[in-house]
C-alpha cells in the first residue's frame, strides 16, 4: 500500500486536494439501503402491532360504539383460549396434515423437476406457479365445484365404494385439508426445487459407488443437502396454512372452522376487538413457538 | 516393476483380473466406446491414456456401473458384473471432480462406504486411511475447507478404505498444479504398491501414464490403439497416433519394397534408408519411417556421421533452449522440419540458426509404421503440444 502511495499521478488521478474520505459514506451505505424497508416495516407492521397489542388488553365489556378503554385486561387471553381452543387445535391439526400431504406430493415433484425434467424444467415450473395467476378465492371456489356432491370426483368415489351412497367431500374436514394442501403447495415446492436444483448429481453417483442403495442415497445425501429448501418450504407452507380461513369458510362448515375464521368474525362480524386481537396474538405466539421448536430440531448449521 | 512381482506372488488367484470384452457404448448414433477388449491383471497399475473425448470416462463409468454398456461384458474374475448396480460392485472410483459430500466432514466422508455396508466400528480404519494419505488432523474439517490436493487425497482415502478389488481413478490429478501433480503421482504409486489393489488410472497426460503405470493403453476414438509396457510402447510404437501421442516422433513418408533379409529397405524423398526387420510394423507399400527427436543427432558435416548411421542433410531453422536440452528444427531439402533434441551436456557447442547440418540416426532406433496412402510427413516440429493441453 505504501508503495502505491508513492506512485505519481500517472494513474490518472488529478493532482490537488484529495477527494473527501469515502469511509463515512461507506459506513452509512448499509443503513441508507435499509431505510425504505425499515420505514415501511415501522409504519405498517410495528405500529399496527402495537395497536393490536393494546387492543388485546382493552376492557372486554366495551364496544365499538361506546368506545374501548385500555384496562390492561390480561384476562382476555385465558378467556379466548378457553372459548376457542378447539379452533386452535384444528388449525394446527389441519395445517399439519396438509403439510404431510404436501410433502408427499411436493418433494417428489420438486425432485423430478430439478433433477429429471431436462428441457421440460421451465415448463413444469410454470405449471407449478400458474395457478397463482388466478386469485386464491377463485381457486378455492373451483375446488368447491370439484368436491361438490354431484361432481365427478364424489361420483367416482361412490362408485368404487370409497364413499357411502350419501357420503360427501364438501363441507368435511377432508375438503378443508385438501384445499389447504392445494393452495399452499407451490410455497413448499419452489424453495425445495431451488435446493434440489443445486444438488450435484455426481454426489449421488459417488454415493452409489460407495455402496449406498437408492434409499440410503436419499437419506444420507439427497435429504441432508435439500434441508435448507425443505425447512424454508415447510415454514412457508405451514405458517399461512395455520392462519388461513378461506378454505374452511368455502369448503367447510362451522364445524371445520379454524382460528382464522374466529378472528375474522371477531373483527368483522361480532366487532369484538379485544377478543380478535388477543386471538391474533395467541396465534402468532403459537406459530412462533412451533417454528422455533422445529428449527431447533431440524435446523443444522447450514440454516441458522 | 519389482513391486509388481512382489504383489503377483502374493495374490490369491488370477480370478481377480478385470476383463472388458467387446465393450461398446453408444449415445444415440455416436459411439463413445467401440468394441473395446482388454485384460487388466489383478494388482497392476493400469493407465488408460487418451485425448479428451476419446471415451476414457465412459469406459470407467461402465466398469463402475454408472453407465450401462450398449453391449459387451465387464468381467471381474469370471463373474460378469456389467449388469450389477453400482453399489453392488466391489469397485470404487476416485472421481475427476472428487465429489466429496459437502455436508459431511472429512472423517464421515471417508467412513461413508463402510457405514453403508453396516460396519459399526469404523474409527480405526478411517484414522489409518487418513494417515495413509497424510491427513491425520483433518477429520473434523469440511471438504470446502481443504485445498485441491487435500480434497484429492480425501477422495482417494474414501475409495481405498473399502478395499475394492479395483480402484478407478478418473484424471484425479487433473486439477492440481504441476508440482503437486508430480508429488501426488509418486504418492499414488507408493500407495498402490502398498495396498496391492488393481488401479485403473485414466489420464490424458502421457508423462503421468508412463511414470506410474505397469501397463499403458493408448485410446483413440473409443478404441485401444496400443497396449503395453510404457518403455516398449515408447521405443516401438504401433501406429502413427501412438508415436505422436506418447512423446513426439519425426515420421517421414516412405515406400517400402519389402525385404527378405534382416533389413527392410525404404525410399523417402528420393533417399534410401533401411530399418531392422524387427522394428517394422509394415514392410511393404506406404510406410512411415519414424525417428524420435532425441534419437536424431546433428553433425556439422557428413564425415562426422558415425559408421552405420543413416542421415539426411538440412538447415537449422529454429533452436530453442529449454534448460536440460536444446530443441532444434532442421529444414530438409524437401521442406519438412525435423525435430531433434540435443542434451545440454556441455559437450559440443550449440548450433546457430541457419547452419547447414547433417541429421543422423542409428537405424536400430528407427521404426516403420503403416501409413494411409497420400499422407505426407508428420514431424514433431509441426505439431502442437500433443497432450496435456486440455482435459
Ligand atoms: N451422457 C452422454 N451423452 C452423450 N454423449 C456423451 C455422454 N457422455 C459422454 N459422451 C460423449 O462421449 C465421448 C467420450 O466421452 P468421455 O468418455 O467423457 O471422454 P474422455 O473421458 O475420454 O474425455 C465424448 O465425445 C462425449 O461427448
Ligand atoms: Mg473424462
Amino acid at each position: 500500500m505504501t508503495a502505491l502511495a508513492h506512485v505519481p499521478t500517472s494513474t490518472g488521478q488529478p493532482a490537488g486536494p484529495p477527494p473527501p474520505p469515502r469511509h463515512d459514506r461507506h459506513r452509512l451505505l448499509p443503513y441508507l439501503l435499509l431505510l425504505p424497508g425499515a420505514a415501511w416495516l415501522l409504519l405498517f407492521f410495528a405500529v399496527p402491532l402495537f395497536q393490536l397489542a393494546a387492543a388485546s388488553l382493552y376492557d372486554p365489556t366495551g364496544s365499538l360504539s361506546t368506545g374501548y378503554a385500555l384496562t390492561w385486561a390480561f384476562g382476555n387471553y385465558p378467556d379466548v383460549l378457553q372459548a376457542y381452543w378447539p379452533q386452535f387445535a384444528r388449525s394446527f391439526g389441519y395445517a399439519g396434515i396438509a403439510l404431510l400431504l404436501a410433502l408427499l406430493m411436493g418433494y417428489p415433484l420438486a425432485y423430478a423437476i430439478a433433477q429429471k425434467a431436462g428441457r421440460w424444467k421451465n415448463l413444469l415450473l410454470v405449471c407449478v406457479v400458474a395457478p397463482m395467476f388466478t386469485s386464491f378465492l377463485v381457486r378455492t371456489l373451483a375446488w368447491k365445484t370439484i368436491l361438490s356432491d354431484n361432481g365427478w370426483l364424489v361420483g367416482l368415489l361412490r362408485d368404487v365404494h370409497l364413499l357411502g351412497p350419501d357420503g360427501r367431500l364438501l363441507a368435511t374436514p377432508v375438503a378443508v385439508v385438501l384445499g389447504l394442501t392445494y393452495n399452499f403447495l407451490p410455497f413448499l415446492v419452489l424453495p425445495l426445487y431451488a435446493s434440489l436444483e443445486r444438488l450435484d448429481y455426481r454426489l449421488l453417483e459417488a454415493a452409489s459407488d460407495l455402496y449406498a442403495s437408492p434409499v440410503q442415497i436419499f437419506r444420507k445425501v439427497t435429504l441432508p443437502l435439500s434441508m435448507p429448501g425443505l425447512i424454508a418450504g415447510t415454514l412457508l407452507f405451514f405458517i399461512p396454512a395455520t392462519g388461513d380461513y378461506i378454505n374452511a369458510e368455502l369448503l367447510g362448515t362451522p364445524n371445520e372452522y379454524m382460528i382464522g375464521n374466529v378472528i375474522d368474525s371477531a373483527f368483522l362480524v361480532r366487532l369484538d376487538y379485544p377478543q380478535g386481537a388477543a386471538l391474533s396474538f395467541l396465534l402468532m405466539a403459537a406459530i412462533l413457538a412451533v417454528v422455533f421448536g422445529y428449527l431447533r430440531r431440524a435446523g443444522t448449521e447450514e440454516v441458522l | 516393476m519389482t513391486g509388481m512381482s512382489a504383489k503377483t506372488t502374493g495374490r490369491a488367484a488370477p480370478a481377480g483380473d478385470l476383463r472388458l470384452v467387446n465393450l461398446t457404448k453408444r449415445f444415440g448414433i455416436f459411439t463413445a466406446v467401440d468394441d473395446l477388449s482388454l485384460t487388466i491383471p489383478q494388482g497392476s497399475f493400469f493407465a488408460l491414456l487418451g485425448a479428451s473425448g476419446c471415451g476414457k470416462t465412459t469406459t470407467l463409468r461402465m466398469i463402475a456401473g454408472l453407465e450401462q454398456p450398449t453391449s459387451g461384458q465387464v468381467l471381474l474374475g469370471d463373474r460378469d458384473i456389467a449388469r450389477l448396480r453400482p453399489y453392488k460392485r466391489p469397485v470404487n472410483t476416485v472421481f475427476q471432480s472428487y465429489a466429496l459430500f459437502p455436508h459431511l466432514n472429512i472423517f464421515e466422508n471417508v467412513a461413508f462406504g463402510l457405514r453403508r455396508r453396516g460396519i459399526r466400528s469404523v474409527d480405526d480404519e478411517v484414522l489409518r486411511m487418513l494417515a495413509l494419505v497424510q491427513l491425520d488432523d483433518f477429520g473434523h474439517r469440511r471438504p470446502a475447507q481443504l485445498s485441491g490436493g487435500q480434497q484429492q487425497r480425501v477422495a482417494l482415502a474414501r475409495a481405498l478404505i473399502n478395499q475394492p478389488q479395483v480402484l478407478l481413478l478418473d484424471e484425479p490429478l487433473g486439477a492440481l498444479d504441476l508440482k503437486l501433480r508430480r508429488q501426488m503421482q509418486i504418492e499414488l504409486k507408493r500407495i498402490q504398491t502398498e495396498v496391492g489393489i488393481t488401479f485403473v488410472h485414466v489420464t490424458h497426460d502421457q508423462e503421468e501414464a508412463m511414470t506410474m503405470a505397469d501397463t499403458v493403453a493408448v485410446m483413440n476414438a473409443g478404441r485401444i490403439e496400443q497396449l503395453g509396457a510404457p518403455a516398449d510402447m515408447y521405443e516401438y510404437p504401433a501406429t502413427a497416433f501412438v508415436a505422436n501421442f506418447l512423446g513426439q516422433s519425426n515420421l517421414l513418408a516412405a515406400e517400402a519394397a519389402g525385404g527378405s533379409g534382416s533389413e527392410v529397405p525404404v525410399t523417402a524423398h528420393g533417399a534410401r534408408f533401411s530399418v531392422p526387420a524387427g522394428r517394422a510394423r509394415a514392410d511393404r507399400g506406404e510406410v512411415y519411417l519414424g525417428v524420435r527427436p532425441e534419437k536424431l543427432h546433428l553433425a556439422d558435416s557428413a564425415d562426422q556421421v558415425p559408421a552405420g548411421h543413416q542421415h539426411v542433410t538440412g538447415v537449422v531453422s529454429d533452436a530453442s533452449y529449454v534448460g536440460v536440452s536444446t530443441q532444434y528444427l532442421v529444414r530438409t531439402g524437401w521442406g519438412s522440419e525435423l525435430s531433434a533434441f540435443a542434451a545440454n551436456s556441455g559437450l559440443g557447442g550449440r548450433l546457430p540458426v541457419g547452419a547447414a547440418v547433417v541429421a543422423h540416426w542409428d537405424p536400430r532406433h528407427a521404426f516403420l509404421l503403416p501409413r494411409a496412402p497420400g499422407q505426407d510427413d508428420r514431424t514433431a516440429g509441426l505439431l502442437d503440444e500433443p497432450v496435456g493441453a486440455s482435459s
